[in-house]
């Protein structure tokens, strides 16, 4: 199905019939219909409750189906962990592979051939335009997705943060913090 | 007519409260493609109604989890009929993304190149 509408897409692209950037803009328009409210929840389950992250981290793609979120059939979640020592930036080469059921449609960049080529080869690079700058001592790990294996971010919980409940965490974390290419914020007293 | 005026005119729109929803990213692709070509004048809302409804009433009972598969093949048969493009291309193209899908090494970013252009290396 994926490859019919592609194949339709870029015929009626080439003859001028459809503006790809206008495209773009309205399927940017729906992504929240699917949306990462559903990651940002998972996430801040993760961070309130140690046996649900240990379940997380164990089988992410059953953990994430307690909350009712599942995809397609064989779709294999996998959920890798930011600490102080590691960062976790996930890319994918096929524009499906991106865990839509968690985090709804994939942005325009997350598409786009220079990210899905720099973000393995210079990752670094990717990130500080992002505004995101890992010092030296940080390890930077990239996670190509393919149609089997999809990952997701656990941000680190900022700090600040102890006296709120799951809902307000959840509020915190977004859609680019889930892929990487961003931090969860902390609070500003 | 307006954008809410004519996603009322769909039949059976799987829907909730704030709009259309889909189960996947291709669904919205397809959604996004018919009302841009529509807004491009291309075609009537009314002509796309009519083709998605006949399409809808050809396939049978449905419960839903195969609509936007409809959606394509009547959006496919409303721009072939008016020749925004043709069968041989469709089919030629369908196959070729299939191609670069397959044969893209992995960690590779998947473009479809025409024929007799190389990949840059």
């Amino acid at each position: 199905m994926a490859l019919r509408v592609k194949a339709l897409e870029s015929l009626l692209v080439e003859k001028g019939l459809v503006d790809p950037a206008a495209l773009d803009v309205m399927i940017d328009a729906y992504e929240n219909r699917i949306g990462p409210r559903n990651g940002a929840r998972v996430v801040a389950r993760a961070w309130t409750d140690p046996d649900y992250k240990a379940r997380l981290m164990k089988d992410a793609t059953s953990a994430i189906a307690e909350f009712g979120y599942s995809g397609a059939q064989g779709e294999h979640m996998v959920v890798v962990e930011n600490t102080p020592a590691v960062h976790n930036l996930v890319v994918c080469t096929l524009c499906s592979c991106y865990p839509w059921p968690v985090l709804g449609l994939p942005p325009v960049w997350y598409k786009s051939s220079a990210y899905r080529s720099r973000a393995v080869i210079d990752p670094r690079g990717v990130l500080a335009e992002f505004g995101l700058a890992v010092p030296d001592e940080v390890a930077v790990r990239v996670w190509d997705s393919t149609a089997e294996i999809r990952y997701l971010v656990l941000p680190e919980r900022p700090a600040g943060t102890d006296g709120l409940d799951a809902e307000a965490l959840a509020a915190l974390v977004s859609r680019d913090a889930m892929v990487g290419v961003a931090k969860v914020p902390g609070l500003t007293p | 007519m307006s954008q809410p005026e004519r996603l009322a005119a769909l039949p059976s729109l799987p829907r909730d409260a704030d709009g259309p929803v889909f189960a996947e990213p291709w669904q919205a692709q397809a959604f996004a493609l018919t009302l841009q070509l529509c807004e491009a004048g291309r075609f009537t809302w009314s002509e796309w109604v009519e083709t998605l409804s006949s399409v809808l009433r050809d396939a049978g009972p449905d419960d839903g989890s195969r609509y936007y598969e409809h959606w394509l093949t009547a959006l496919e048969r409303l721009s072939l009929g008016k020749s925004l493009t043709d069968r041989a291309a469709l089919d030629a193209r369908t196959r070729d993304w299939a191609e670069a899908y397959r044969t893209t090494p992995h960690g590779q970013p998947v473009e479809f190149l025409p024929k007799g252009v190389s990949r840059e290396t």
